[in-house]
């Protein structure tokens, strides 16, 4: 009998169909093995790591082939032996859109007899080492943002919760589902593991009711390591209840301040799937080198969850889960929700990519035909920030940034509620993404402009301040040469004086 | 009748002049109509609108009524915003005047450069370090692409690049 | 393989317009259908015409401002607004009527404004007022009801359609003997003669609780807007604070002097009450578009419609109300908006 609280009533969002079970029918595939590995060196906010490799060294599993001292970096391992085949730029999916970023080329070595990643990373005895153990494993938050997790550990800020973020609320996305329903004693190992940096009061694993099996494989693991602080939270089912400051509001009762980030409120979000990784860097010194995607939709033919490898290439993924059926015209990476449509298959996936989506049309969204806004309101009933979509359209669409800050569009999720209500049909969120690039753009632009007002002001003061120095230096100079040329004058004098004196007192002595 | 005619336009009379009084000593707080307009200008001094800086050009907006549209690095947004404060139709920007813009900055190849300084004494916002006879390097932050580097630079050193690199 | 290129979210989106105004329409029904069992055909033909010169006139505006028919005409909006407007005028009106109304409310309060969503009045109610003040013989035209002593229904369909188009009825009916003035009507002319209310609600012209047959109309229009709740295209705010503040005031004030005001059932059940409160101040463009200050508005024009049928000068206020509330929506729009997540 698992034990754990239902946790209801957030703000907004909405009911979607779930769409998981064409992906929860397999256990995860693992014997995906790729004959081509693009591993992007930017899978991080901050500047990307630099390779260690050069074209046509051998490479082993689990080598690290990039590297970065920055705090906001991971260090990049790969998932399979190889040769570097080359060091180029290509397009990777980042975020919401694509980058192009340095990329580490390897033709893998399929027949090689496949050399364990385990022991390269072991896990140290000494507390304060463990920290940059988590930041050479290449250890980033696998829920979107590849944060670097020992980055967001190292807090001086007490920690009263620790959120786990298993709940998974996009349709299509299963991966963390099926993960806490095959690796619950790996994820437990991660979260204890946290536990034991942060020192939280309470820790709190968040999974959405609907998931039952993951929910008795971890409650099940909970009692049997018999820790009382980690507790498991079943999530209303509600789209986005597994966004992040939705979720604190969810299990904590308070709102991440605007702009700020949750552990300034005494909270740590982790995704499962980063404890997990941390659970195989403490058991088994394994450093990043795959992730658990799910390759779902009606346009390919073997839906199901598999085991990664790092900078596979889509192309194959599909691949090997049966490749496109007839019908496949979309390819969204991400879930349908948030997801982002690509058009080519030749991206790699990074640590991030959750969620390949291969839809035929009757399973999304394919007219963009809009109505005027007739303000129903329907858009502000469901958005979870408390936002007013239907006043933010027209502003968004005149990119007027007065008002896009007096409405707070900067706090806007991008999570689509109200494009999924609206009776107009109005791509909402679209409109939006838009006027938030514009505004940062904007931003920029404006601070360019004040500090460019600022340093030329300075400058013209410098040249002014140089032109009044040099002008009293030459004065100055005058003024000296004309005081030097009377007291010459003077000395001339003087010595003509002395001279005739002493011609004088030498004439008188004859 | 008439009594309702005289009574309706008195008090039109009146209201009117409490308008009138209540703006005297009242007046709306507003900046100085050349102050805003610079405020929405770049301020980067590149002078590719043909005036001598962007305050010069604020000026001219205001006083003379040039034309809105001859801001390449303000770019159609600060056509917008200026024909709003001005209560102008919006023009399309003129191609002809220049390319600066706030989304490149300037790079100095260090392999070619002689130290002569000429660079940085032009750059109006002092986004160019070095010493004569030294070699030079462009501040990347507080460069703002306005390209008043290029031309005086004797060894053709320096060139454009995008800001996001 | 390439692929096409569409931005998130990839879901559907649920509803659409013309579901939502399709949802209106079979709302409308029952209360249509019991206005025509008590009230004659009249109101059927005033539809037709209504709808026939809306989508007429819709079709003629948006060519002049160039746009596309489709979907502005199959959206259904322009009838859901002919037939609210054809719901406030009196069953036996000259065809002129309803057609001229039909023509301002969409030519002039809702594209003039900028078409739909862009208009500020509502534009059924605007089209109302200006027939009523222009053309106030015509707009006082009542029936009495099926049932009622008073009642002298004889004209059948075709009476009505001759009378429509032509303005004759048969030599031997009198318009005069056809018509009559409303229970409201009644009830503000013999307060202004000093009879006392209970005197003048003892006619047959009055059901039990509010008007007869208006009654009756007035139930059937709730349950559509009951429908209309329970489906999501209205929500709760607007008729609630309406009909409650309706009622409050009738209550007061019925509570001091039950002889000069009437019942809070009189007022519920009478007139435009019930279309008001779940059809017509519920328009989404012309109303509030936050929670709170469609409390505020629905209360304004309940307010409001019991001031002007108690002491206005217009028997009917809601059309009035309606419009006064319109002009206050950007300022209440403003100053409600709620708190948002992570500000204080």
């Amino acid at each position: 009998m698992t034990e754990y609280q239902i946790y209801r009533g957030m703000t907004g969002g909405i009911r979607l169909a779930p769409r998981k079970e064409l992906s929860t029918a397999f256990p995860i595939n693992r014997d995906l093995i790729p004959n081509q590995l693009i591993i992007p060196m930017k899978q991080h906010p901050g500047p990307p790591a630099i390779p260690t490799v050069t074209v046509g060294e051998r490479v082993r599993n689990g080598q690290m082939v990039g590297q970065s001292d920055s705090i906001f970096s991971a260090a990049i391992h790969t998932a399979r032996a190889g040769v570097v085949v080359a060091l180029e730029k290509r397009l990777i999916p980042s975020g919401t859109h694509l980058i192009e970023s340095q990329c580490i080329l390897l033709d893998v070595d399929t027949g090689a007899t496949e050399e364990s990643t385990e022991r390269q990373h072991p896990w140290p005895d000494i507390h304060t080492n463990r920290l940059q153990a988590i930041r050479d494993a290449g250890i980033v938050g696998l829920g979107g943002a590849a944060f670097p997790t020992a980055t967001k550990l190292d807090t001086k800020t007490i920690c009263d919760t620790l959120i786990f973020n298993g709940a998974e609320c996009e349709p299509y996305i299963s991966c963390d589902d099926m993960l806490m329903r095959e690796h619950s004693s790996e994820i437990l190992l991660g979260v204890q593991a946290m536990i034991d940096l942060l020192n939280p009061k309470n820790c709190l694993i968040a999974i959405e009711r609907d998931k039952p099996q993951a929910i008795e494989a971890m409650q099940t693991e909970i009692t049997e390591l018999g820790n009382e602080r980690i507790k498991i939270a079943a999530v209303t089912i509600k789209y986005p209840a597994g966004g992040e400051r939705q979720l604190v509001e969810l299990l904590v009762g308070k709102e991440v301040p605007s702009g700020r980030y949750p552990i300034e409120i005494g909270c740590v979000c982790q995704n499962v799937g980063t404890a997990f990784a941390l659970g195989e860097l403490v058991s088994k010194a394994k450093p990043i080198t795959s992730r658990i995607v799910t390759v779902t939709g009606k346009g390919v033919r073997n839906p199901q969850n598999v085991e990664v490898p790092i900078g596979t290439t889509i192309r194959e993924l599909i691949q090997h889960c049966g490749g496109y059926t007839k019908g496949a015209t979309r390819l969204i990476l991400g879930g349908s929700m948030m997801g982002y449509a690509v058009s080519s298959d030749e991206l790699p996936l990074t640590k991030t990519t959750n969620c390949v989506i291969a839809s035929t049309d009757d399973e999304v969204r394919t007219s963009y035909q809009e109505s005027p806004c007739i303000r129903c309101g329907d858009c502000a009933e469901v958005c979870p920030v408390r936002l007013l979509p239907q006043e933010l359209l027209s502003p968004s669409k005149n990119f007027d940034f007065q008002k896009l800050d007096s409405l707070s569009l900067r706090d806007c999720i991008q999570c689509g509620c109200c494009d999924v209500v609206c009776p107009s049909q109005i791509p909402l969120t679209e409109y939006f993404r838009n006027a938030r690039n514009a505004q940062h753009r904007h931003t920029l632009h404006q601070q360019l402009a004040e500090t460019a007002q600022l340093r030329h002001t300075n400058k013209q003061e410098r040249l002014k301040l140089q032109d009044e120095q040099t002008e009293k230096f030459r004065n100055d100079l005058k003024a000296q040469v004309a005081e030097n040329s009377d007291s010459r004058q003077e000395a001339i004098e003087a010595a003509i004086d002395r001279a005739q004196r002493q011609r004088s007192l030498v004439n008188h002595k004859d | 009748m008439l009594i309702g005619t005289v009574f309706l336009a008195g008090l039109v009379i009146l209201l009117t002049a409490l308008l009138v009084i209540g703006n005297r000593f009242l007046p709306p707080e507003s900046e100085p109509i050349v102050d805003q307009l610079e405020q929405l200008l770049p301020r980067i001094q590149c002078g590719q609108c043909g005036y001598a800086g962007c305050r010069a050009y604020a000026e001219a907006i205001a006083s003379d009524s040039v034309p809105i549209n001859r801001c390449p690095p303000g770019g159609t947004e600060t056509i917008r915003e200026l024909a709003n404060i001005m209560g102008l139709p919006t023009k399309k920007l003129r191609e002809d005047l220049g390319q600066a813009s706030l989304d490149q900055v300037a790079r100095i190849d260090e392999n070619l450069c002689i130290g002569c300084n000429l660079c940085a004494r032009v750059c109006p916002v002092d986004a160019i370090a070095g010493v004569p006879q030294m070699m030079h390097t462009v501040i990347a932050i507080h460069c703002t692409g306005c390209e008043l580097c290029l031309p005086p630079c004797p060894v053709d050193c320096i060139e454009l690049a995008s800001r996001n690199d | 393989m390439t692929f096409t290129r569409r931005p998130a979210p990839h879901v559907t989106p649920t509803p659409n317009l013309q579901l939502v105004m399709r949802r209106v329409l079979y709302a409308l029904i029952p209360g249509t259908t019991v206005y025509i069992w008590f009230f004659g055909w009249g109101l059927l033909i005033n539809i037709a015409i209504a709808v026939a010169t809306a989508l007429a006139a819709e079709t003629v505006i948006l060519r002049i401002r160039g746009l596309p028919i489709n979907p502005s005409i199959t959206d259904l909006s322009a009838v859901v607004t002919a037939i609210l407007l054809a719901f406030a005028l009196p069953p036996l009106v000259p065809w002129w009527l309803p057609a001229f109304g039909a023509g301002l409310a969409i030519i002039l309060a809702k594209h003039l404004y900028g078409g739909l969503g862009s208009n500020l009045f509502n534009p059924a109610m605007v089209g109302y007022v200006i027939l009523l003040i222009s053309f106030p013989i015509e707009m006082t035209q009542w029936i009495p009801p099926a049932g009622s002593e008073t009642s002298n229904y004889q004209l059948g369909l075709r009476g009505h359609l001759i009378y429509t188009v032509t303005g004759n009825l048969t030599p031997e009916l009198n318009i005069d003997s056809l018509t009559q003035a409303t229970p409201l009507d009644q009830v503000k002319e013999g307060l202004a003669e000093m009879r006392a209310l209970g005197e003048i609600q003892s006619s047959t012209l009055f059901g039990t609780y509010g008007g007869h047959g208006w009654e009756w109309v007035n139930v059937c229009i709730a349950l559509g807007g009951l429908y209309l709740l329970y489906r999501g295209v209205i929500r709760w705010h607007i008729p609630v604070s309406l009909i409650a503040s309706l009622i409050s005031c009738a209550i007061i004030f019925n509570a001091i002097d039950p002889g000069r005001y009437t019942s809070p059932s009189f007022h519920l059940f009478n007139g435009a009450t019930m279309l008001g409160a779940f059809f017509i101040a519920t328009d989404p463009v012309t109303a509030a578009t936050t929670n709170r200050g469609r409390l505020i508005y629905g209360a304004g024009i309940g307010t409001l419609t019991f001031a002007i049928r108690t002491w206005g000068g217009y028997p009917e206020g809601l059309a009035f109300a309606v419009l006064l509330m319109n002009a206050a929506v950007p300022l209440l729009d403003r100053y409600t908006q709620p708190r948002i997540y992570g500000h204080n």
